[in-house]
């Protein structure tokens, strides 16, 4: 694949480190800064990544361009904005953001001033997670060389248009990833979604507009500048634009990421990238988007990895990143991990959320252990139905915990029975 | 008096007011504060957390609704190291339930638990992003990919080396 098909990573190279910031700007860094600092205007940057078809890869998917637009467009020094990138990657199965943080701290700096002067923020914040250690020392690095080098502080190319970046580092709970929490977290409260509208974009942060991008999203933003809408646009392959980077986990033979282009089908990724199956293991089912993705069995495999696709599946392309349940595992085990990770990590704002995701982890435990009822199987059902219906909790936490309970529900219908009937599971996980 | 009941350094509380300073309003620097202790400290004592409240201006009890919120936030002591094992799905498969029995047994503790010479501290914690070597662990700030028992066992070893 040549250089410019995976604009995202062409610049990491583990064993040499990160580029520093004459190296980043060698290989093609900061032209896109220096062409839309100095001859275009906010709103026309705006109008380029709409263009580009860029959507959120946090796991949403709004388009990036559409989320900016709602933007007040009073410039930076008239009125305070935040842009704020969610680095608080928590989605179990996904490790992208912290490979391109890692790799290229730089290209994600340069993303965040580019959107920043599209909506005209001063302020820019990477909400970090607590955990990502070696990100936050390169992060903190590649900041402070872009202070040097003039690309952040005052009058940035004597644009007029100043930007600096603060980094917050985090201290857990999956839940500030989503993007209201995060500001609650960003204010020093306890991490709590808040209701819309407002939305972010006029009452964000201490009540400022704000913007709260995912960390890809952003860094591909230097490319779209650099080479143009149509260009990323053209790199994907369905209707979506740009390159997406995509995992696959679990036993494989090659677990591990890569930049492809978005809307690559599923089977390319797992059987050509991934080198299919671990020998004596089978694939069974997987989650194709991070864990609160619903389960797609083998019959998908021929699905285009992009937002419309997966959808029709039945599931989301979430984070792209693929978690593989295979023939060795019990299926019963793997949501009982699951709905343990989300009943934690429920911010215990809301009561269906609070106290139906342990009720639903405690069925499931009981399930796996050999004290299950038929009547459990309801009960399972009745959640997956309730929790599962946006509008029914106060944020999309409940309904993401349901996405793999309520399509394993159906899948895995048979291996419920058999735990029911046999007291147990019959597969016993101990590999 | 241990060093939990001890008032906080002139120049810890300096760094404290001036994190607060930075945020358009002072709670805007809870966490980043009681990092702060925690990273002098190894947690953070009801003492402490009132000395931060005081310079904060915000009631004990609003910052320790932040402090027991967050759980990479310690209310209680911990051991001269942490280990984190990832407990999320990808590891799960790929066998973590059998590297967690490992590490009671030969640390003989539970999660959540400090060893009896106060060497280590053994916590889950949620997917650590390194899913395509699971299993994961952090190990204070290092992390570890691909786990297996003789590595568990090496690193034990090295952990709980007294201190100098």
């Amino acid at each position: 694949m040549s250089h410019a098909e995976r604009p995202l990573t062409a610049m990491i190279d583990p064993v040499a480190g990160p580029p520093d910031c004459a190296a980043y700007e060698r290989a093609g860094g900061w032209q896109a800064t220096r062409t839309a600092l100095r001859t275009l205007a906010p709103a026309e940057v705006v109008d380029i990544v709409t263009r580009s078809r860029l959507r959120g890869r946090g796991g949403a998917g709004f388009g990036t361009g559409q989320k900016w637009s709602f933007v007040p467009r009073e410039p930076a020094s008239e009125r305070c904005k935040y842009l704020i990138a969610n680095a608080d990657e928590m989605e179990p199965g996904t490790f992208k953001d912290r490979w391109l943080m890692e790799g290229n701290p730089l290209q994600l700096v340069e993303g965040m001033l580019l959107a920043a002067y599209a909506i005209q923020a001063g302020h820019g914040i990477i909400f970090l997670r607590g955990e990502y250690h070696l990100a936050r020392t390169r992060l903190h690095d590649a900041i402070a060389q872009a202070r040097h080098g003039g690309w952040l502080g005052q009058d940035i190319l004597g644009s007029g248009f100043s930007f600096d970046i603060h980094v917050h580092v985090s201290a857990g709970r999956y839940i500030c990833g989503e993007e209201t929490a995060l500001l609650t977290a960003l204010e020093g409260r306890r991490a709590t979604p808040r209701s819309k509208p407002p939305f972010p974009q006029t009452g964000g942060l201490w009540g400022a507009p704000s913007v709260v991008n995912n960390v890809e999203t952003l860094s591909n933003l230097p490319h779209i500048i650099a080479n143009g809408p149509e260009w990323f646009a053209g790199l994907g392959i369905g209707p979506d634009g740009g390159t997406k980077i995509y995992g696959v986990s679990g036993r494989v033979r090659r677990p591990g990421a890569w930049e492809l282009p978005i809307g690559t089908p599923l089977r390319e990724i797992i059987e050509e990238h991934a080198g299919g199956m671990q020998p004596g293991y089978g694939l069974r089912a997987l989650l194709p988007g991070g864990a609160s993705t619903a389960f797609v069995d083998d019959t998908a495999l021929d699905m285009a990895m992009d937002y419309a696709s997966v959808e029709k599946a039945g599931s989301r392309l979430g984070t792209g990143m693929a978690i593989i349940l295979d023939d060795r595992t019990c299926p019963v085990g793997m949501l009982r991990n699951l709905e343990h990770f989300f009943a934690q990590e429920s911010c215990g704002w809301c009561t269906p959320c609070r106290d139906g995701l342990p009720w639903v982890e405690r069925l499931l435990d009981a399930i796996e252990a050999g004290t299950g009822m038929a009547e459990d199987i309801d009960q399972l059902d009745r959640h997956a139905r309730m929790l599962g219906t946006p509008g029914h909790t106060f944020c999309a936490h409940a309904p993401g915990a349901m996405a793999p309970l309520a399509s394993g529900l159906k899948l895995f219908a048979r291996d419920f029975a058999d735990h029911i009937a046999g007291r147990g599971c019959p597969l016993r996980h101990a590999a | 008096m241990s060093i939990a009941e001890q008032p906080l350094s002139g120049d810890l509380r300096a760094e404290i007011r001036a994190l607060a300073q930075a945020e358009p309003h002072p709670r805007g620097a809870s966490v980043a504060a009681l990092r702060l202790v925690q990273a002098h400290m190894g947690w953070i004592s009801t003492p402490h957390l009132n000395e931060v409240a005081d310079v904060l201006g915000m009631s004990a009890a609003d910052l320790d609704g932040i402090a027991t919120y967050f759980n990479l936030l310690f209310r209680r002591p911990v051991g001269r190291h942490v280990i984190m094992l990832c407990d999320s799905v990808s590891c799960w498969i790929m066998g973590r339930e059998r590297l967690c029995a490992h590490l009671c047994r030969t640390l003989d503790i539970q999660p959540g638990q400090t060893t009896a010479d106060d060497a280590i501290t053994f916590l889950p914690i949620v997917c650590l992003g390194h899913c395509d070597h699971a299993p994961a662990m952090l190990v204070d700030d290092t992390l570890y990919g691909d786990v297996d028992t003789p590595t568990l066992d090496h690193l034990i070893d090295t952990l709980r080396e007294p201190p100098p």
